[in-house]
């Protein structure tokens, strides 16, 4: 098996790349690559994301034909792609980050700032929070409910449908951390940092 | 809810750990990577690496330390130490580093921190603050705590906030190494002024200091260096008792 992480220039991916090629060892093949041959010939495709919601969007754009690409594996193809932090952000219609732009429009809905009440709630995001699972997800096997998770991030996701949603986490009010959508998946945390747990997670998308 | 994190914290030199009393004064002891192993292990929500390799011959070796332990810690990596530029943050973003703490070069030219925060994303970039008293304020130290910059310690924690700093490093120059606990004064004020989380560092001597950071000084982490390192007390130790006092924390 194959399975691709795109590498678009979206900052630091190293600790991802690093965490699937411990979780894989040498039974799957983890290629890091933007060349679309490529990843039209993977089985799998890992989205990250780091920065803000309007970088991680022009930086894809600016590799010609990426977008489609990835909108044939996913949409036409459907094979199975997770999403990290702005990775799963970016599966809405728009996003708020620094100006309005236009997201992928995978998972309709927004990405906006999270509310913190005036100052209330520190921003960004950042530390060990728990997963509310709301529904069974493929990724969640063997995960239990309330299960710590690593979070850095100020912007959340506001999907229309929430049938998507699969967990939420609780900070200022109960924010989306995770979905799934048919081949689709996203998580708001950084499974690649989030301990064996964390592992785990990639370990179950590794085997889907 | 989200929880308090603890954040065992190795001082480097040269590739290997080191602890110093004051700044000064320190004593060898161990390999980096091992040690980080054993803290994730543990259950540390963070690691953080203080490089303080002074010469610039030696300066490489941290990157070499940072990508060893990246592939075998795995979460977040905090680095730091003589951090100058964007070029620098690249470096160690590129060999595993998770977010880079900037000290000396975020008061020499706040530009640094503009600029990689607007490259990388605010998510991996901390501004370390050494503040020590000068009577009824405080005064940002540069260089490892050798030069007293004058700037009020309050007012640039704002700046950096405002400049893109994801997080701060709040550390006591005077309670450095002391074990004698935070300077709780200092960290409440600091986070009570800006929106971002800050790490309180410098003088833990007991864990109902991490209890004080937390409660008393309003930090959303508490970073210790010897209580851990010379085997005082264990993460899960600090999570235990922090736990024991109502204190929200991963176990």
């Amino acid at each position: 098996m194959n399975i691709t992480i795109v590498d678009y220039n979206s900052g630091n991916i190293s600790s991802v790349i690093n965490s699937f090629k411990e979780v894989a060892k040498d039974k799957v093949h983890i290629e890091v690559t933007s060349d679309l041959n490529k990843i039209k010939l993977s089985d799998k495709v890992v989205l990250p994301g780091q920065g803000s919601f309007k970088s991680c969007v022009d930086a894809l754009s600016n590799i010609n034909g990426l977008v489609d690409t990835l909108n044939e594996f996913v949409i036409i193809n459907k094979k199975p792609l997770l999403g990290i932090c702005v990775g799963l952000q970016m599966f809405a219609d728009i996003g708020y980050e620094e100006t309005e732009t236009k997201g992928l429009g995978w998972i309709s809905g927004k990405v906006s700032k999270i509310d913190n009440q005036n100052g209330k709630y520190k921003l960004p995001h950042i530390g060990w929070n728990q997963l509310k699972i709301v529904k069974e997800s493929k990724i969640f096997k063997g995960i239990e409910n309330n299960s710590h998770m690593y979070f850095v991030h100020s912007y959340e996701i506001i999907p229309e449908d929430k049938s998507v949603v699969s967990a939420t986490t609780d900070y200022s009010s109960s924010i989306v951390c995770s979905v799934e959508k048919e081949n689709i998946f996203g998580t708001q945390f950084h499974p690649e940092k989030s301990d064996k747990i964390g592992l785990r997670i990639i370990n179950n998308f590794i085997n889907l | 809810m989200l929880k308090n994190r603890i954040i065992p914290c190795l001082d480097v030199k040269n590739g290997r750990i080191v602890k110093g009393i004051n700044f000064v004064d320190l004593k060898d002891a161990g390999d980096p990577v091992e040690q980080a192993k054993i803290y994730s292990d543990g259950g540390a929500d963070e690691i953080c690496f203080l490089d303080i390799t002074a010469s610039n011959e030696n300066r490489d070796i941290i990157y070499d330390v940072v990508a060893k332990t990246s592939k075998k810690c795995f979460v977040p990596l905090t680095v730091g130490g003589g951090v100058r530029s964007v070029d620098d943050i690249n470096k160690l973003l590129n060999c595993g580093a998770d977010k880079v703490s900037i000290n000396t070069a975020a008061v020499q030219n706040p530009e640094v921190v503009l600029d990689s925060s607007k490259k990388f994303g605010s998510q991996c970039i901390v501004v370390a603050i050494d503040a020590k008293k000068n009577e009824n304020k405080w005064e940002i130290f540069t260089h490892g705590g050798r030069n007293n910059t004058g700037i009020d310690a309050i007012e640039f924690a704002k700046k950096m906030e405002l400049s893109g700093a994801g997080e701060l490093l709040v550390t006591s120059m005077d309670r450095d190494g002391t074990q004698v606990g935070y300077d709780i004064d200092l960290m409440s004020k600091i986070s009570s002024k800006v929106n971002i989380p800050v790490i309180a560092s410098g003088g833990v001597g007991n864990l109902d200091h991490l209890v004080d950071g937390i409660k008393l000084g309003k930090a959303s982490a508490v970073l210790a260096a010897s209580i851990f390192h010379y085997g005082k007390f264990s993460v899960k130790d600090a999570k235990e008792y922090l736990n024991s006092k109502g204190i929200p924390v991963r176990i």
